[in-house]
């Protein structure tokens, strides 16, 4: 039985940690903007300083 | 880079395809080429310059011509006024003398790119930090070093790369500070962390493990689910137990007070039997509960980033205004206008107060304040009012009254803007809500009362608690949030956004529908000219469209659009480019001249022209070498299927339509509206409200469509307003619904649509009635049991909520409303 009793906190203890981890997100404002990081995200990295180029660089695979 | 050498310079005719590498329009005046691209001005190929030395050429690569024109050559001096510590008190979100972050809002972002350059304005200049764009509010938020880089100058930047920030003067008043978290997500965070979690510990109750496992462990999971359920009460309900304690101050009834009631009773009920050892309580149904009333709350509430619906005047006006003292022309703030200031106005710029022309030659455009559709020509000495659109050459003015008295502003002095429009007490929920309280608290009362006397005081009490409990009513409360947030984000995708789920039911119980002229049922865009005169040729087809692409005034747009769309895309270049403001376009292309403009400058040119046919609107000559050609007709131009909209309309409302502009189109609408509707013409702002007002007198409930300033005090005063506007996102006064331009057909079917909506939701709170009624026969039988509950609870809030959302879905696609653009 008290391996039960264990099991039974540590899931609730888990799930406290998600709770904080949620609240954390809503308290730094991570839902207030949900539209523009999905537009972010289509940006490329800018091509390396120093190369004023505007060509986009070969498809070549990059670490 | 070396194709340029081998590119065939572009011919006049090839020229006419080349769009602008960096803006993406038409290289029509100018063509600048660089590097083999093509820029349609210097301004572009500047700002394309500018990108590439800073290392941003990136900015191309995400979209195609992804750049803004810029307006201009900006300087610093112009936002000067940004650098006054006032101002940038109220316009800084935070400073510490060193480092300062702004808010601005750009509506010119438009793009994946646009994001892009605006988070790597750092890459410009040194002295920026950080900056973050908000897409929805296209807003960008930067942080920059204040001793090195001043506020005006960071504005000049942006400006100078195309993404003029929109400064109006309701940005001194905007609240600066947001609310640092939203505390409805957190509420319901909290619930449905519990609610999970309280049903994993019912569950194996439920089942019957505790057989197995002994009391002990029955008696942890109580405990623990008890532990869980007090926050969720004392947080995440916090709002139900202060509105029901407001209404019972009030001495209203509410919904509220019998959710606030299930709410204690399901607690206290629960935590006798957990505590007594009986059983195992309701506390799984009680936070499941908290947690769909939350989540019904937070559905209807849909909100619209992009748009306000509670704008006034001070967003329309500029933020500042250029000032001529003896000092020289400086810009100052708006609010430091005095009477007897000379101001300095530019073609495009708005009359911020109500001043007297001095000198230069003005074309006063009235159509957004008055409502009348043809800009007026002032001369000095003449008197100007506030809102109207300065087109021409530069002109200075003398103020005569202080922006907040002028004859628009005064409006919003009036009383209608003061009275609160939304009243959450007598919605349909609510109305049934009373009933329904009154029922459940009598049936209660009256159950408590025949078991006290017949049997025992316990289980009188007992049987009261039960009834409360399952009265409770979360269904009911669920069916009207969820219909009505349907509807509104259906409406949305058809570029129709209501403000909030009320404006929906006020909708539904219109009675009279008032509506505007000037740019709600005519449109600058809508309507196609018409050319009288002798038969153009291709060729002085696509002659007379680039002279009059060249220009933007709005006639020379309409002409353009619609020679445009019939001829081949030749356009052939332009030069010595005139324009007379106020009189016309003049040009030449090869070696023949083209004049177009207004017939009296035609005639004062010496063109010969015979005597034009009466045409209401305006008309717009052309001569080409000295040859009166013909003659555009344009304005006043109908929106497309607005005979049909008013036929749909006049059959089941009155109609009225209210005028700011001159009555000479009245047979004209007298025809269109039928022979009962109220035509009323040259109507003030003042004069619309009270007509509203009287109408209302008559206890009719009045919908008023308008689009410009001068409709917001009918706006104010009606039941429900409706805003045109041309664009999503440009300014509309505070008003209820805000409509695309090109869904003005589709106002029959919204309203339709809303009184189908007003069905549903009675249907849902039928259906809702139905489980209570089952509930509570079975609590009256005695066989409310803690599983019975559990199972009702979330099978009637679920029922009802898919039977809301899926009838108000299939209502909206029954009518089809028009798609958008």
């Amino acid at each position: 039985m008290s391996v039960l009793l264990i099991l039974i906190l540590a899931s609730l203890g888990v799930a406290l940690l998600f709770l904080a981890g949620f609240i954390w997100a809503v308290r730094s404002g991570q839902f207030e903007d949900t539209s523009t990081p999905s537009l972010r995200v289509l940006a490329d990295d800018p091509p390396p300083a120093g190369v004023a180029s505007n060509t986009r660089p070969p498809n070549a695979k990059s670490s | 880079m070396d194709r340029v050498a081998f590119q065939p310079r572009p011919t006049e005719s090839a020229a006419a395809k080349v769009n602008c590498f960096h803006c993406g329009l038409p290289c029509v005046e100018q063509l600048v080429e660089k590097d083999g691209k093509a820029f349609c001005c210097d301004g572009c190929r500047l700002v394309h310059d500018i990108l590439l030395e800073s290392n941003l050429g990136q900015f191309y690569n995400l979209n195609e011509h992804p750049g803004i024109r810029p307006p201009g050559a900006a300087q610093g001096e112009q936002f000067a006024y940004l650098d006054e510590p006032p101002t940038q008190a109220k316009l800084l979100d935070f400073t510490d003398g060193i480092s300062s972050r702004v808010t601005i809002q750009i509506p010119s972002i438009h793009c994946v790119a646009c994001v892009w350059l605006l988070e790597n304005l750092f890459r410009l200049h040194p002295a920026i930090g950080d900056s973050r764009v908000n897409f929805a509010r296209r807003e960008v938020s930067i942080r920059f070093a204040t001793q090195k880089l001043k506020l005006s100058e960071l504005v000049a930047l942006l400006a100078s790369i195309g993404y003029t920030p929109h400064l109006t003067l309701d940005e001194l008043d905007r609240p600066r500070t947001r609310k640092p978290f939203d505390r409805q997500k957190l509420q319901i965070g909290l619930a449905g962390f519990a609610f999970a979690n309280i049903m994993l510990f019912s569950i194996p109750v439920y089942l019957g493990l505790d057989a197995l496992s002994g009391p002990m462990l029955q008696k942890l999971f109580g405990y623990l689910s008890l532990a869980l359920t007090v926050p969720v009460l004392l947080y995440s309900a916090a709002d139900y137990w202060k509105s029901a304690r407001w209404s019972l101050q009030q001495r209203t009834l509410t919904l509220d007070i019998p959710i606030a009631l299930g709410l204690a009773a399901l607690f206290a009920q629960s935590t006798y039997e957990i505590v007594s050892g009986q059983g195992e309580g309701y506390l799984d149904s009680l936070v499941g509960l908290v947690f769909f009333l939350l989540c019904g709350r937070w559905f209807q509430q849909k909100t619209h980033d992009r748009l306000t619906f509670d704008r006034d005047y001070r967003s329309f006006f500029p933020l500042a205004v250029l000032r001529r003292s003896t000092a020289g022309d400086t810009p100052v703030t708006l609010a430091h206008i005095q009477v007897g200031d000379r101001l300095l106005l530019r073609h495009g710029e708005l009359i911020p107060a109500d001043a007297r022309l001095v000198q230069g030659k003005a074309q006063i455009d009235y159509s957004f304040v008055t409502g009348e559709s043809k800009p007026v020509p002032r001369s000095p000495g003449d008197h100007l009012y506030a809102g109207g659109r300065h087109t021409g050459g530069l002109i200075e003015v003398e103020v005569l009254k202080p922006v907040s008295q002028s004859y628009l502003t005064s409006l919003w002095d009036h009383s209608a803007f003061r009275k609160q429009r939304d009243d959450p007490i007598n919605t349909l929920t609510q109305r049934y809500g009373r009933r329904f309280t009154r029922l459940v608290i009598t049936i209660a009362l009256g159950s408590a009362l025949y078991w006290s006397l017949t049997s025992s005081l316990g289980r009188g009490v007992s049987v009261m608690v039960a009834v409360l409990i399952v009265a409770c009513p979360c269904a009911l409360a669920l069916a009207a949030p969820f219909s009505f947030g349907t509807a509104q984000r259906w409406l949305a995708r058809r570029n129709i956004f209501v403000k909030s789920a009320l404006v929906l039911e006020r909708l539904a119980r219109v009675h009279t529908v008032v509506l505007d002229k000037t740019g709600t049922l005519t449109g600058s865009a809508a309507g196609k000219p018409l050319f009288e005169g002798s038969p153009l040729t291709p060729e002085e087809r696509a002659m007379v469209s680039s002279l009059a692409q060249a220009s933007t005034h709005p006639l020379s747009r309409q002409i353009h659009t619609e020679l445009a769309e019939a001829t081949p895309p030749l356009a052939p270049t332009l030069s010595h480019f005139k324009e007379i403001p106020g009189s016309g376009l003049e040009a030449t292309v090869g070696s023949r001249v083209l004049r177009l403009g207004s017939l009296s400058w035609l005639r004062q040119l010496g063109i010969a022209i015979p005597d034009p046919s009466a045409h209401p609107g305006s008309t717009v000559g052309l001569a080409i070498d000295q040859t009166f050609r013909g003659a555009f007709h344009l304005g006043n131009t109908l929106r497309p299927a607005v005979a049909q909209l008013l036929d749909a309309l006049g059959n089941r409302y009155p109609l009225a339509l209210l005028s700011g502009d001159q009555s000479h189109d009245h047979d004209a609408f007298r025809t269109l509206f039928g022979p009962k509707a109220d035509l009323r013409f040259n109507q003030s702002p003042l004069q619309k409200l009270e007509y509203i007002q009287h109408r209302q007198a008559t206890g009719q409930t009045v919908l008023m469509v308008g689009d410009g300033l001068n409709d917001a005090g009918a706006f104010q005063q009606s039941d429900v307003g409706v805003a045109v506007v041309e664009r999503i996102g440009a300014f509309s006064p505070a008003s209820d619904v805000i409509l695309d331009a090109a869904q003005v057909p589709a106002l029959a079917d919204l309203l339709r649509f809303a009184r189908r909506t007003i069905w549903v939701v009675r249907l849902s709170l039928g259906l809702s009635a139905l489980y209570n009624v089952v509930g509570l026969s079975i609590a009256a039988a005695g066989l409310l049991s803690p599983l019975i509950c559990a199972i009702l609870m979330p099978l009637s809030s679920i029922s009802v909520v898919l039977f809301a959302t899926s009838a108000t879905s299939l209502a909206f696609q029954r009518f089809g409303l028009t798609p958008a653009r």
